[in-house]
Parts: structure tokens; sequence; C-alpha cells
């Protein structure tokens, strides 16, 4: 049933149960909000009202509205833009402001940030009620997120996140009244909690309370030390993003710019993480017709988000062997870097810096596990900076990204299929498996590559694939609730799935915590899906199995897959964790 | 034994009715004349009179009466408040209808022998007039002018037993609702009569059921806010203790009408008192199958669950409660929905307060009209107050709405304490404001009282003198909101701290008149933008003393100067000529910063002072040592 | 504060009555009320425990024990002294009260003794205000307290003799 309602005396008809902010955006008109956050395509929906900013005047009320909170009502007269109503959401970031540092021009969200735009539209030139101001400690345990929480303005959009959508539950407001603030439990420092690193409680935040470990000076220091070769790989979804940080449309694909501005930064050698994207479906699939065939356990989970990994090792410590044991392909692509291609070169690993460029924070943790390294002094990985932080070196340099010619990534660990660009979105490691099973296992070849129920963004989608004339049951998941809905089920007995594949980030790496932020606009989101099967079309090769770089590194190198060599350097374990 | 029908419950009332047939004689005054009866003697178990010493009263009481060989003849009983707390710990003699005030352990004997020996009664414990010095051993002119209906039950029946309670017309309103009304006649009786909710804004009783029973749903739920925490009101826990079944019985009523199965009561864990006697109250009604299934054999079934609050005063919001209840933080939620709606696990919910349950079932009895003759045109029905502060009768007061305060502060309460002169009257607690003089003779009601500025809230009633600062009046209602505040919305979780700020400027003497411009405007732009009830009302206190008390702060701004000499960093102590040079006040002051020889006039450091008075405390001389 | 053999036996003693429970998560404030009861307080050991005995995260649990002024994380003292802080103590003096047992006890409010004998609190109403200004020790309500001479007297009869 449609309502018909008044907004700045435009008459609107919209569905009953809308609030007066959505139904206002349907005219095109904009009420500012700090707290209120809908993404439909991840069921996340922060309906709190706290921040009081959306207030507007509804005819007949004692008091203004919360527009996010307040649903529309039959022939409801609402002002959005009366004096009262501007004068009180000034109000309201006045108090906001009372209560949060001055140091927008450091702060790592420096023109990127909520708080500040609206201060900025709303001409805030002084703040009327001045007083105490929080004081919290900053924590910077973890090696993937740093919490400012005196920069939090209570919006619990992290919360609600962290909470319901991720189900991981680190965050809680705590305390009461001017006390009040989002801190983890007993006020541990992240790096002690259950925190997977996701980053999407990153990719929310209004404001400077929760951004990633800058590791920027790190890379400029190696990229000047000169006893250093300084290789750098970037992960697929980080090419359909970057362009953002430079005003480019949404899905552009900037992959020949991304690698151009990469050689200017000066990077010695300039890798692609979808190199070893087709390694791991190597392995992978191999590890998986391996389990099928010894009557191992099934299903088989990918392992490539590390976010993930780390969610089952502290939710489901009684899983542990189910995921797949390949390290994600940034890791192998490391740890190849440091054996292979430094055997290639012959020079000392140890001289050698790996940077890998990811759309995630968790990445940053996952290369500081003391396992994924061949020694306490050489690391898979060294350094791992988001597309956020590339851009900030891009812009830093003086580099006019724009005007970049497009290069090409270095050979030959910069080969890639379609099948390893798809990586990034979600279904995109299952489709690429499919790919190489299929012709693998028939023998024959597959003519058709896109699996269309395997893409989108629905949380869990299932599809049975008849191969040479065995069943595949497998799901595809994004979001750690998600996932969680999953593993409930496989562990009291009742999934019958062979492989899943999780990521910890909505529509996969795309959405991931370290990339340009959304602002809550989803469309960015299908955006860089888009592009990624884009891409993939573009590419000559679109079967892993065709890469012939990767056939020539089992052949020089590796032997077979799923081999004693590939297990040494391209597989791992896990640990359980407590949950906390 | 599970009571299987209404006239189970008839019977079981005709056999009570001996219990308290004693103190239904009230036509008596001669302690000679007892009728042959049993005596009963009734010791305050009151908050006040608790924590003054009425439970070892009571003791003594049965240990002499023992040791008199007296117990057959006289019982001893500790029932709920009598309201008068100022002269408590109170006992009263049924049916010689005799009172003593402020009665020790002390006492008893003298009680016993005089009274129930020899039959006289004991004057220096009857109350007196402070003025004409009359004493008064019945009729305390303190309960002229009061109508109990909410407290009813109240100090006159043992709370502890159930069948009190039924010899009092208990459970009867259950009978006539389940058997002879239907939830429709329910609803509109509740509606006639005109009561409205007493804890707080005072939204018509009769409609929430209403629009509670209108939401569909397969389950509804009813919720007594038990969450009593105004900082100086206490009668919901007086109801709670000393009549504890008449709330059971108005939430089964509840129940009934609206088609609910299940209620909560939501108490603070601060009343253990009231918690224990509630769950006293319960394991009785279950017992006598007026809780649980197939209620006075009836298809009707009902249980109540006791939920402890945990020391948030914001709880007593209903959205905050249900959530505390589903086991979260105690934050309000925005309305709509409502919980009629959507309330407690997502269902319709029914949320009323004690004082609002505890008049249905004499509402049901009585009728629409009994009730809706008390009471204003649209404040129907009596409230009861908690009054306190500088009056000389503090007390639990329940009155006709329409009474003026005037009747309540001067004529029930006696007036002031030692003669002083009255400046005005908190009602609301932290959600109200303060009535000057001119306001003393108007009639209360939820109306008049917020359209000066005020409101009734839970029925807290301060009453405050010349010697009260209103700046520090509302800087202490401010300190309290803050501290309350959930912590959720900005407008409250800042605001409210920035109120405090600005006031804590003002009372040090640092304010200026802009502050004052911001603190006003602050206000307003609270009232209009913060999520819940708390933080809307949170400005009342200091947007009710800017309307009338605004010179006192022009006083602490301008003149830097606290009017009624509170606020210690605006006050000055002088020696003056009268000093003896006694040296007492050199030896008590903290800072050392008097000097003066001995026999010499004394001369306090201003520079060090710390304005804390110990001097002048100490001080013999009269106007040695001066304060402005 | 526990050995660990009555801590054992404290955990038992929590878990029964956990387990007791037909609903869990929705009892969260009945379980720490309990927990509280047999601990005195609610340390991050015993929140954690609860997190995991009722499945919900353990951030949740220390943002509600935080919320609830009632909780506490910190033992008290041997002895609670309260003041009460309503408005009709607040009108007759309670600050002066609250300020003279800092004074004596030498701790501000919410704070303990060094010997661990008393803790000092602050409550709202006890209904006692015909009283005003009253304290509260262990429950125990001691009205018109307005004299350093009684508050001192009535503290005494809590400290060990001698």
């Amino acid at each position: 049933m449609d309502i018909q309602l008044t907004i700045n005396d435009i008459s609107l008809k919209v569905p009953e149960g809308m609030s007066i902010l959505d139904a206002a955006r349907t005219v095109n008109i904009d009420i500012p909000t700090l707290c209120y956050l809908k993404l439909n395509e991840m069921h996340y929906n922060n309906n709190i009202a706290s921040c009081r900013v959306c207030v507007v005047e509804v005819e007949g009320r004692r008091n203004l509205a919360s527009s996010c909170s307040t649903p529309v009502a039959s022939g409801m007269v609402v002002k959005t833009d009366s004096l009262r109503a501007i004068q009180a959401r000034r109000a309201m970031v006045e108090l906001l402001l009372s209560d949060h540092p001055k140091s927008c021009l450091t702060c790592a969200k420096n023109q990127d940030c909520d708080l500040q735009s609206l201060a900025s539209e709303l001409g805030v030139r002084h703040i009327s009620y001045e007083g105490e101001e929080s004081e919290f400690e900053i924590d910077k345990s973890s090696f993937s997120i740093v919490r400012d929480p005196n920069k939090c303005i209570r919006c619990r959009r992290c919360e609600t996140m962290c909470n319901e959508v991720q189900t991981v539950g680190v965050y809680s407001a705590v305390g009461r009244g001017f006390n009040t603030v989002v801190k983890t439990a007993f006020d541990l420092p992240l790096h002690e909690t259950s925190c997977t690193f996701c980053g999407q409680c990153i990719a929310v935040c209004p404001t400077g309370a929760l951004t990633e470990l800058d590791q920027v000076d790190k890379v400029w220091k190696a990229l000047n030390d000169p006893n250093q070769f300084v290789v750098v790989q970037t992960a697929p979804a980080v090419r359909v993003a970057l362009g953002e940080e430079f005003d480019l449309e949404p899905g552009t694909i900037v992959t020949g710019k991304m690698v151009g501005a990469l050689r200017r930064l000066g990077f010695d050698r300039v890798f692609d993480t979808d190199f070893a994207a087709d390694l791991t479906i190597m392995e992978e699939a191999t590890e998986l017709v391996h389990r099928i065939q010894h009557g191992g356990r099934l299903p088989l989970l990918t392992s490539c988000c590390p976010a993930w990994v780390k969610f089952f090792e502290h939710q489901f410590p009684d899983l542990l062997d189910i995921p797949s044991t390949c390290k994600s392909p940034h890791e192998m692509l490391g740890v190849l870097i440091k054996s292979y291609y430094a055997k290639t070169l012959g020079i000392d690993p140890k001289s050698i810096t790996v940077v890998s460029v990811m759309p995630c924070v968790a990445k940053k943790y996952e290369a500081a596990r003391p396992e994924l390294a061949q020694s306490a002094e050489t690391a898979d990985v060294d350094i791992v900076i988001t597309t956020r932080e590339l851009a900030r070196m891009i812009r830093e340099a003086s580099i006019h990204f724009d005007h970049l010619k497009d290069k090409e990534f270095d050979h030959p660990l910069g080969e890639s299929t379609g099948a390893a660009i798809i990586f990034g979105a979600t279904g995109g490691v299952l489709e690429a498996a499919l790919r190489t099973a299929y012709e693998v296992l028939t023998g024959e070849t597959l003519e058709k590559v896109e699996f269309e129920a395997l893409r989108g963004m629905d949380g869990i989608k299932e599809a049975v694939i008849p191969i040479a004339g065995r069943d595949y049951r497998i799901a595809v998941i994004h979001g750690l609730g998600n996932a969680r809905t999953v593993l409930e089920k496989i562990k009291a007995g009742e999934s019958n799935y062979d492989v899943i594949e999780i990521m910890a980030c909505p529509g996969g790496c795309i959405g991931g915590g370290g990339q340009p932020y959304h602002h809550g606009n989803m469309d960015i989101l299908q955006a860089r899906a888009a592009a990624i099967y884009r891409e993939d079309r573009a590419k000559p090769l679109r079967k892993s199995h065709e890469n012939l770089a990767i056939v020539s590194l089992y052949k020089d190198y590796l032997g077979e897959p799923y081999g004693k060599k590939a297990h040494q350097l391209l597989h791992t374990s896990y640990t359980a964790r407590k949950k906390i | 034994m599970k009571l299987k029908n209404a006239d189970t419950l008839n019977a079981l009332k005709a056999q009570s009715l001996k219990l308290i047939e004693t103190r239904r004689v009230t036509d008596t005054v001669s302690t000679k004349n007892a009728q042959g009866l049993v005596r009963h003697v009734m010791v305050c178990g009151g908050p006040g009179c608790h924590s003054s010493g009425s439970p070892g009263i009571a003791e003594r009481l049965e240990e002499e009466l023992n040791k008199q060989g007296l117990s057959e003849q006289v019982k001893v009983f500790q029932p709920g408040c009598f309201g008068f707390c100022e002269k408590g710990p109170m006992i009263e003699i049924y049916p010689d209808n005799v009172t003593y005030c402020e009665v020790s352990s002390e006492d008893v004997t003298t009680i016993v022998e005089e009274h129930f020996i020899q039959g006289n009664q004991v004057e220096h414990l009857l109350y007196m007039d402070p003025i004409t010095k009359e004493r008064f051993a019945t009729n305390i002119p303190f309960y002229d002018g009061q109508l109990r209906i909410a407290l009813r039950n109240v100090g006159y029946i043992a709370p502890e037993n159930i069948l009190e309670y039924i010899a009092a017309d208990g459970y009867q309103a259950l009978a006539k609702v389940l058997f002879s009304m239907t939830s429709l006649e329910v609803i509109d009786v509740l509606k006639d009569s005109g009561l409205r909710g007493r804890g707080g804004a005072g939204f018509p009783t009769g409609v929430k059921w209403e629009f509670t029973r209108k939401s569909p749903a397969d389950q509804r739920y009813i919720i007594c806010n038990a969450d009593e925490g105004d900082p100086g009101a206490f009668m919901d826990r007086s109801v709670l203790e000393g009549d504890p079944h008449s709330v059971l019985e108005a939430m089964l009523i509840a129940g009934s009408a609206i088609g609910a199965s299940e209620g909560f009561i939501y108490v603070r864990a601060e009343y253990p008192a009231a918690i224990r006697r509630l769950q006293i109250a319960i394991a009785q009604a279950q017992e006598y199958g007026l809780l649980g299934k197939a209620i006075l054999g009836s298809d009707f079934c009902f249980n109540i669950e006791l939920k402890y609050g945990a020391g948030a005063f914001v709880c007593g919001e209903e959205t905050a409660l249900i959530h505390s209840i589903e086991g979260a933080r105690g934050e309000p939620s925005v309305k709509p929905p409502f919980p009629a709606q959507k309330g407690l696990w997502g269902k319709p919910t029914c949320v009323n307060n004690v004082e609002t349950l505890a008049n249905i079932p004499a509402i049901i009895l009585k009728g629409a009209d009994w009730f809706s003759a008390v009471g204003t045109e649209k404040s129907k029905g009596t409230k009861v107050f908690a009054l306190a502060g500088k009056v000389n009768n503090v007390g639990l007061v329940e009155v006709p709405m329409g009474t003026t305060l005037r009747q309540i502060i001067f004529d029930i309460g006696g007036g002031i304490k030692q003669r002083k002169t009255f400046k005005a009257a908190q009602t609301g607690g932290p959600s109200g404001g303060c009535i000057p003089t001119k306001y003393l003779d108007s009639p209360i009601d939820y109306e008049s009282l917020t359209a000066i500025g005020s409101m009734m809230g839970s029925g807290g009633l301060i009453v405050l003198d010349e010697d009260d600062c209103m700046v520090n009046i509302a800087k202490y209602f401010q300190e309290f909101t803050m501290d309350e505040s959930c912590g959720r919305c900005t407008a409250c979780r800042v605001g409210t701290k920035r109120l405090y700020e600005i006031l804590t400027k003002i009372t040090e003497g640092k304010g200026t008149l802009e502050d004052l411009e911001n603190l006003e405007k602050l206000c307003h732009i609270i009232k209009d933008t913060a999520l819940c009830g708390l933080g809307q009302s949170a400005p009342n206190p200091i947007l009710s003393t800017l309307k009338y008390f605004r010179d006192e702060y022009i006083a602490h701004i301008v003149d830097k100067t606290c009017p009624a000499g509170v606020c210690q960093s605006l006050l000055k102590y002088e020696i003056t000529d009268k000093c003896v040079g006694c040296t007492l006040c050199v030896k008590k002051c903290p800072m050392s910063c008097i000097t003066g020889s001995s026999k010499k006039r004394h001369v306090i450091d201003q520079e060090r002072c710390l304005k804390c008075g110990a001097c002048m405390e100490q001080c013999r001389v009269v106007g040695a040592i001066i304060r402005h | 504060m526990c050995d660990s053999a009555s801590s054992n036996q404290f955990v038992q003693k929590l878990d029964g009555y956990i387990d007791s429970l037909t609903y869990k998560k929705e009892n969260l404030i009945g379980v720490l009320h309990y927990a509280q009861e047999i601990y005195g307080y609610l340390p991050a050991s015993v929140q954690w425990h609860i997190a995991q005995k009722l499945d919900i995260p353990s951030a949740t649990v220390y943002g509600v024990v935080s919320f609830y002024s009632f909780f506490t994380m910190i033992p008290r003292g041997e002895h609670v002294v309260n003041v009460c802080t309503g408005t009709a103590c607040f009108v007759r003096g309670a600050e002066k009260l609250k300020g003279e047992l800092e004074n004596q006890l030498k701790i501000k409010a919410g704070e303990t003794t060094p010997d661990n004998l008393f803790t000092l609190e602050t409550l709202r109403c006890v209904g006692a205000c015909g009283l005003a200004p009253v304290m509260i020790v262990d429950g125990k309500v001691h009205g018109r307290m307005n004299e350093a001479q009684d508050i001192n007297e009535v503290l005494a009869k809590y400290r060990p003799e001698g």
C-alpha cells in the first residue's frame, strides 16, 4: 500500500513502512546522516537513530523526528530544510565536534570523512558548546586495524557490521552516558580478540576511528634501500577499484595504468597475484580430487581469504581439517618469488622485499603469521598495503594517474588467465576451479566457461554441477555470517556439499576492507564486479591450466601439483584459537 | 489449595475475613473497649520506618507480649508503609485505633504495660501538632485530605499473607473479569475511568490496552514497570512491599483483557524487600491457582516472572526496559513501533507502572464512574506523591488529582521545616521542573503541571526553601541525567554533559551571559532532538528554573554571588570585629589560612580559603564570622 | 580473591544455574546477577566464561556489565558504605555527608580503602527520605547523618575491635 505525503512541498507516494529519509531520497531530497546505513545486498541495516543529524520537522509533532527511523504516514507534512531542523542538525554536529579531536589535517580520513564533510556542508564555523573531550587509548596492537576511539561518533556502524553481518562480535558499545564508546571485550587490544581483520568495520566507519595500519612508509623505505630488490604484486580486485581514488568511474579497469604507476614508484618487478590464483586452482583442484579419491573429509573449503581463515580458527576450532591447506594466492606468490624466482635471478631471498597490494586489511595480518615464512627472517610476504594506500603513494609521488601509459606485468610471474582475475569477485574461485576441473576430469574442452549460477550478490549460492558422471554439490558464500550458517550445518552433519568457496567480505575481494570507501553506495561494488567479468572476457586464456607460465613452473620447479615440493611451499596449517 | 471457581474464592474470602476483622472495627477510640477481639498491633514496615528500626520493635513487642502472657490476645503484624515517614517508626493498634509515633525499642515495655495491661494510651507517643501542641490518638491531620486508592491495602494488610488480601476483596476483580465481563468491556471500563499512566507521561491506560490487544500476534506480553528510578520517589516500592497481590491481580486482569499469557515484573535489584514480597506473593498465587493454568477454573492461563533491573534509570523508559529484559544494554529505541505493536521479543507488549496497576482492581470492582468522580476533568483518580525535602511531614501521600500544592505541602505536609520560607516544589524528578510560589494554588494534574514547565512524573515531590540554590538544584538534576544517559544519542550523550559543564561554570562564578544564552539554546535543542523521553525531558529542571528563578542565575553570573549561600566558590567568609580571638577557628581551619593572635581579631586569607565553613561552624560568638 | 578450589566450586555453581535455565541468552542479566552474588564482582574471566556458556560474544557481555551500575568489575571492600544521593537527601546535605565520609575514610566515592575494609559508593533514594541525609552500610540505613561525630560512630561499629 502506498502512502501519500509531502516533503518540502513536494507531494509523493511511497510504500508503507518506508522511512522519511528513504522517502525523501526518492525525490532527490538528501537528508544528511552519520549513523544510518542500509546495505541491502549484505543485509546490513544500522538504524539506531543515534546521531540525530537527520532530524526533520513533521507537522503536528512536538519535537523533531529522526527521519531515518520514522516511518512515513499518510498525509504527513515534512520539512527537511526548515531553520529549526537545520539549527538542530548543526547543533548535533557541533556537539559531536566538541568531543572529537581537531586534528583533521593529519587524520588518515582527511577529506574522506563524513563528519568533516557534513561540518563543511552545514557551514559550522565555530563550536558553541565546548567542554571535556574523551580520552581513550589508541589501539595499534594489530597488524591490520588501528582503532582511535577518540574519533568515534558512536554511530555503531562497526558494531552492527561485526555483530550482525559478520557475526564475529568483537565490538560492543561499552559504558554509559558520556563515556559510552564502542570497544572490545574488556578493552582488550584488537590483536588479542577474535577479530578476523576483515576490515568491514573500516569500510563503514564514517570517521577516522577505524583505519588500516598504514604501511606506506615501510614501502618507501624498502624502495629507497639500495640493497633491497623490491617486488610488488597486485590482487585481482585492486585493478577494478583503484581508479575510483583518481575520480574515474567505478568499474573502470586500470590494470595498465596501475602497473605503470608501480614502475614509476620504483618497484624492481611488478608481478600479478593472478598468476598465483591460477596456481591455487591447480593445487586446490588437485587437493579436492585427492580427498574424493582417498575418502578425505568433505566439503573442501577454500582458504584464499585470511579473514575467513581466522574466523574458523576462532569460531570452529573443531573443523580445522576441512579447509583446503592451500596458502592464499599472494602468499604462494611471495614464497615463489623468494625461492623459485630468487634462484632464477641468483639473488639472496633475504635481499628481496615482497610487497602485496591488496583490497584487504586482513592480508596485513596474514603476512605476519609466523607459519607463512620459510624462516624467521624471510616471510613469504614482507609488506601488505591496501588499494587505498597504493593510491596515497601514487598521489604522494605526484603521479598523474590518468595520464599514465598502460604497462604490462613482468614475466613470468605476471602471466595470468581470465580464471585468475575472477578470484576478485564472490564465486570466482569456484568458477575458475570448475573451468579446470571439467577439462581435467572429462578430457573435453569446456565451451561455455561462464557459470552464472555462481555469480551475483546472494549471500549463499548453491549449485549442483555434473562432471564426468559425478554431481558436484557446491556452494559460494560471502559474508562471515553466511559462512557461520553453513558451518553450523556442516558441524551438525546436515550438509552434503563437496566444495564451498567462502569470502569474508561482501561481493568478495572487490568489497574488501582495503578498497576505496564506498560510502554506502553498493552500486560501486556491482560496477567493480562487472569490471572483473569484463576483464575475464577480454583475456585470451580463461582457464588456469592453460597458463603456460604455470605449466613451466611445475615442469621446471614444483613437480606435481599437490606434490612434495608444492606441499612444502604452497600449503599451510591452521591453529585452534580462543573465542573472545 | 487451588481455587476451582469464583465460588471457592468467595468461600475462602468469607473464611479469611476474620483475619482482618479486628482492623475493620474503626468506630472506637477507647483502649478499654476492645470488644473481646484479638488486638492487632501493626508495626509500619515501610522503607522509612524499616530503616529506623521497625523490625526490631516488632520483635521486641512479640517478646514482651509473650513475656506478659498476652501473645494470644495481641498479635503483631508488619504491614507496608503508613505514609507518615516523618514520625516513624509508627505503630497502629486495632481495634483501639490508636497510633503511636517515633516509637523506639525502649518504648516497647511501656506500650505493653500501659496500653495493653493498664488500658491507657501512652500519651507521649501520640502525635502532637507542632503548633497547637494538641495530641492525636487517631485522625492525625496528615491523613486529612488524603484518599487511598492505589495504597488502599498498604499498611493495612499483612503483605505476606494472600488470605488477608483475599479478605480485603482481593482477586474479586479478577473473578469479575473472568466470569462476568468480556475483554472489551474491561478495556471500556478502564477507558471510561480515565485512568492514565502513573509512571510519567500519563498515557490513557485503557487506550494502551486496546492498542496492544488490537495488534495481531500469536503471543502478547504484560510488563509491570517496577524500575522506580526517580531519585526521590518510593511509592512503587511501597506498593510492592505493602500490597504485592494488587499488582499481580492487575497484571492478570490485563493479561485476560489483552490476550497475554505471560507477564514480567521488571523490578529494581536495589529493592530486595520488594523482590522478596513479590516472590512470596507469586508463589502463593500459584498455590491458590490464581497464577498458572486454568485460573479459577476458567480457560485463562497466565504466568508471571520476575526480572531484575541492574541500576539504570533509563530502564524506566519502556523500550529500554524491554531491551533490558531481553538481556541487552538498556538503550531506548525509537517509537514507533510502540511496544504495543512490537515489544518484548517483537511481540505486542503492554507496559504499565506499579501505581497504575494498583488502581486497576479497585476500578474494576467499583466501576468507572466511582473512579472518575475523583480528580479533575482530564486527570482522574488519585496520585501518590513522595513528599520530601524541607517539609515538616515527610511521607507518602495519596491525594485526589486536582489537590493543590499548597494543600499537600502546608496542610498535609505541615509546612516548611524550621519556619523557613517556601521557595519551590520540584515535581517529576529529573524530568520535571521547579514550581514557584505563585503556582502553589493551582490544582495538580497532568496538564497543569506540564503547562507550568514541570511534569507529574512518577510522583517525587521535593520541597525547597530559601536555603536552596536553584542553579545548584538544576545542576544536581543535570548531573543525574548525565550519569544516567544511556549514551546512545548525541543530543543526550554529549548534550547533557555540556549542560552540566555550563552549570558548573556558573555555580563556580565563572559563567558569562553568553554561557546562559548557550545553555538555554542547547536546552531547547536537546528537547527537540533527543531520542527518548529521558533525553527530551532532561533540560526541564534547567528550563523551569531559568523561567522562574532567572535572577538567581544572573546573580551567579553578573554579581558572582549565590543568593541562597550554597555555591561554595561564590561564598566569602569574613571575621568581624565581634571576634574575641578565642582561636577555635584557627584550630579547625583545614587550610590553616586563619591568622591572628589570642584575644585579638582574626583574619581569613581569602586567597587560600576553601569556603568549607568549618570556622563558622566552630565559632561560638554570634556574628563573629559571617558568610556572604 | 578466591583460591582455585573455591573458584572451581563457584564455576560449578554458576554452570549449574545456567544449565537450569530454559532460556539462556535472554537471561544474561539474571546470570550476571547470580554470578556477582557468588563472586562478589564480575572479573573479566567470569564474564568470558558466561559468554562461552551462553554463546554470546564476550564484548556483548562486557557491554552489558559496563552499562548497569549495579554490576562491578572491581572487588568491593568488606563493608560497603553507600550515601543516598536522592533528591531529598541532596537538599538535606548528602553532598556534605559524602564529603565527610570521603574525609574520614580517606578515599573518594567509588573507591575502596587500602585495608579493604570499606568501599564508598553512592546510590539513589532508598525511600528513607524522612531520615535524610542517610548513609547505608551493608544494607543497614543510618539516618540524619549530619554530624561528623555521628558518622564516625557508625563507621566505628564496622571497624575491627582494637
